[in-house]
């Protein structure tokens, strides 16, 4: 349930017209030898709420320390609201920063920490303390401004953490995998909260995260980052339905990876002749690809569908005949891992729709795996 | 063997350590603190006294104590030490926190040499190291040679034999005791803390004197006492730095237990210094730990 799927809700990155809210222009960033990113160009707009989506060492990280102030870039630039962020410090930044620890500060009470802003500007007491009890109400902790951050649960100092980033009303939130400490039950209420949050204030949020379920979950869009570079950027839905490499296709959610030979197109679709196997592969009309070129088909294991036949079956058109290897039960779903003729795997999921103690197809069984054509992901790459 | 017997067992050797070699010598100065002087060997009059048959008698002699709160040589001499220990330990304080802070700060391949460097010293005889000083501090020593062939100075300054030369050796040899235990704390510092505070607008300096220096605070006043408490009772530095006039508490034991002879009223200046630095002490320690 992303928000961009919210009909009503406003998409600024399709208007040419709209002017980003946060420039991000060729920003490149070495350690030594190591290019951390490289001359990565991104446009925010406000109000968005943009994931930053990488395993370690994309440069997801290094590119919010950028923004925070904490790194400057070697090369680039970086534009906050017309405002060009080159040797901005940290503490002259509009940009606060929900830090992936909390780092909370121990020797003050959550009032104090969520006033600790507003105290550096100089504002005065009266107003502090009005708007640290704003703060507290908009993260549900009334009653805790007292408490020493060591008195908090995980979840309540994470609430803290967001309060006191919020509290000098930035014009920049950077989250730095903010709700990775919490248990997987509270992450995803908090989530659900922080959008809430988001949304009341307006906000602009940039959140990193290498949790590809909070990024869909949270982000209008997001950035897939590799090796210091956007692998890709769109919704969580344009991504995840139209990934634009393998690797995209299988950091964002699972992926299976067919290859072939395009050699027909058809009124249908495209005829796709696996390079593997004797079987050939239909998709919806890819863009662009002339015949005979080589391709890899992205196929999502929710959108196979599996059921047993009799050994030797045929393979044939977007057909696929293994013997299951192993079954993993995640309780809502099975996962059915399928090796086929030439030792290729592939995985393929099943819904657990009733409770049963018998499953239709079990280790050991032959099976064919099917699809329609509109499942099968031609990779632009 | 039950393991509540092994625990009992471990444990017992460090408080048969503490019993022997600090409870019963201690035992043994307090009683010499009330008993009265005598010519002889040892030079003091047993405590319990046998008389007639079978009765012990138990003479405590307070006019020790009694001589030390009468006498302002006495109470001059305490207090003289409090404030050279306070002040040494200030000065160990300032020259120990940014070096502290520094190693803190340095990258993690060159603490372990930085830290080697602070206690390298201890490698040399203290004795050696405080002498060593006074050829720099004398008249013609290398401090006023330099000065003088910088020509900041047309004759030499007088350094050694001064507040100035004892203090500049009290600190120099307690520095360790300083840095070590504030690097302790410094290092144990979450780096997001400093980050969290710049982020939230506090300049380097203030973020500094908000988050750093409270959070450091265990670290200074443990710092503080390490350098605080042997600094009170110290008597080579002032002896061969300090000036003739320096009357410390602890040229004052010397001179009553190896010039005087009087053994009792030194143990009696060595319990009440002892009291007046456990005192404040246990009641840090007692307030902490509530």
């Amino acid at each position: 349930m992303s928000q961009a799927a919210k009909p009503g809700t406003a998409e600024p990155w399709r208007d040419p017209a709209a002017e980003p809210f946060l420039r991000i222009e060729k920003v490149t960033k070495r350690f030594g030898d190591f290019v951390a990113l490289d001359e990565v160009s991104l446009s925010i707009y406000r109000g968005e709420l943009f994931a930053l989506l990488g395993g370690s060492g994309s440069g997801k990280s290094t590119l919010l320390r950028c923004l925070a102030g904490f790194l400057e870039p070697d090369a680039g630039r970086i534009v906050l609201d017309g405002q060009d962020m080159a040797g901005v410090a940290p503490y002259a930044r509009p940009v606060n920063m929900m830090f992936q620890s909390y780092a909370l500060f121990p020797h003050m009470t959550v009032a104090q920490n969520i006033g600790f802003g507003l105290k550096q500007e100089g504002a005065a007491r009266a107003i502090i303390r009005d708007r640290v009890a704003e703060m507290l109400a908009l993260v549900k902790m009334e009653g805790f401004g007292d408490r020493k951050p060591s008195a908090l649960s995980g979840g309540q100092r994470a609430r803290v953490a967001l309060a006191r980033a919020l509290a000098r009303r930035p014009k920049l939130l950077l989250l730095d995998e903010p709700l990775s400490a919490l248990d997987k039950n509270l992450r995803e209420s908090t989530q659900f909260e922080l959008i809430n949050i988001q949304e009341r204030t307006g906000t602009t949020f940039v959140i990193v995260t290498h949790d590809q379920e909070e990024a869909m979950t949270m982000a209008t869009r997001l950035a897939v980052m590799d090796r210091g570079t956007l692998a890709q950027v769109g919704t969580p839905s344009e991504v995840y339905e139209f990934p634009n490499s393998r690797f995209t296709a299988e950091f964002l959610g699972t992926a299976n990876i067919l290859e072939g030979v395009v050699e027909g197109v058809e009124a249908e679709g495209v005829r796709i002749g696996s390079s593997e196997l004797d079987f050939d592969i239909l998709a919806e009309p890819a863009p662009s690809k002339p015949l005979g070129s080589r391709v890899f088909v992205a196929l999502r294991p929710e959108r196979m569908r599996i059921e047993r036949v009799e050994p030797g079956s045929a393979l044939g058109d977007n057909r696929l005949v293994g013997r299951v290897r192993d079954i993993g039960y995640y309780g809502d779903y099975f996962l059915y891992y399928v090796v086929l003729e030439h030792g290729k795997e592939v995985r393929v999921s099943q819904p657990n729709l009733r409770r049963r103690t018998e499953r239709p197809v079990d280790w050991e069984d032959t099976v064919a795996v099917t699809w329609d054509r509109q499942a099968s992901m031609v990779l632009p790459e | 063997m039950s393991p509540a017997a092994r625990r009992r067992l471990v444990l017992a050797l460090p408080w048969a350590w503490m019993a022997v070699f600090f409870l019963v010598p201690f035992g043994i100065v307090l009683s010499i603190a009330f008993a009265e002087p005598s010519e002889g060997l040892p030079p003091y009059a047993p405590l319990l006294r046998w008389s007639g048959e079978a009765t012990a008698v138990l003479q405590l002699n307070l006019a020790n104590f009694q001589l030390l709160l009468e006498d302002p040589y006495y109470l001059d001499a305490y207090l003289r030490s409090l404030r050279v220990a306070a002040i040494s330990a200030t000065l160990c304080l300032l020259v120990g926190y940014p070096m502290a802070l520094a190693i803190a700060r340095a990258p993690a391949h060159r603490r372990n040499l930085l830290l080697m460097l602070v206690v390298l010293p201890f490698w040399t005889s203290f004795l050696l190291r405080v002498t060593a000083w006074i050829g720099i501090l004398q008249d013609q020593g290398w401090l006023n040679g330099l000065l003088l062939a910088l020509g900041l100075i047309a004759e030499p300054i007088p350094l050694l034999y001064t507040d100035a030369a004892m203090y500049i050796g009290i600190t120099y040899c307690y520095l360790p005791f300083m840095v070590l235990p504030l690097y302790a704390t410094l290092s144990k510092l979450d780096p997001s803390l400093l980050e969290a505070a710049e982020d939230l607008g506090a300049r380097p300096w203030r973020a500094f004197l908000q988050v750093t220096l409270p959070l450091s605070l265990p670290g200074i006043v443990a710092g503080f006492l390490l350098v605080f408490i042997p600094a009170v009772g110290e008597f080579v530095i002032p002896e061969l730095l300090g000036g003739p006039s320096a009357q410390l508490i602890g040229r004052v034991l010397w001179t009553e237990f190896f010039q005087n002879r009087d053994w009792p009223l030194a143990s009696a200046l060595a319990i009440v210094l002892l009291a007046a630095l456990v005192a404040p002490i246990a009641l840090f320690q007692w307030r902490a730990g509530r």
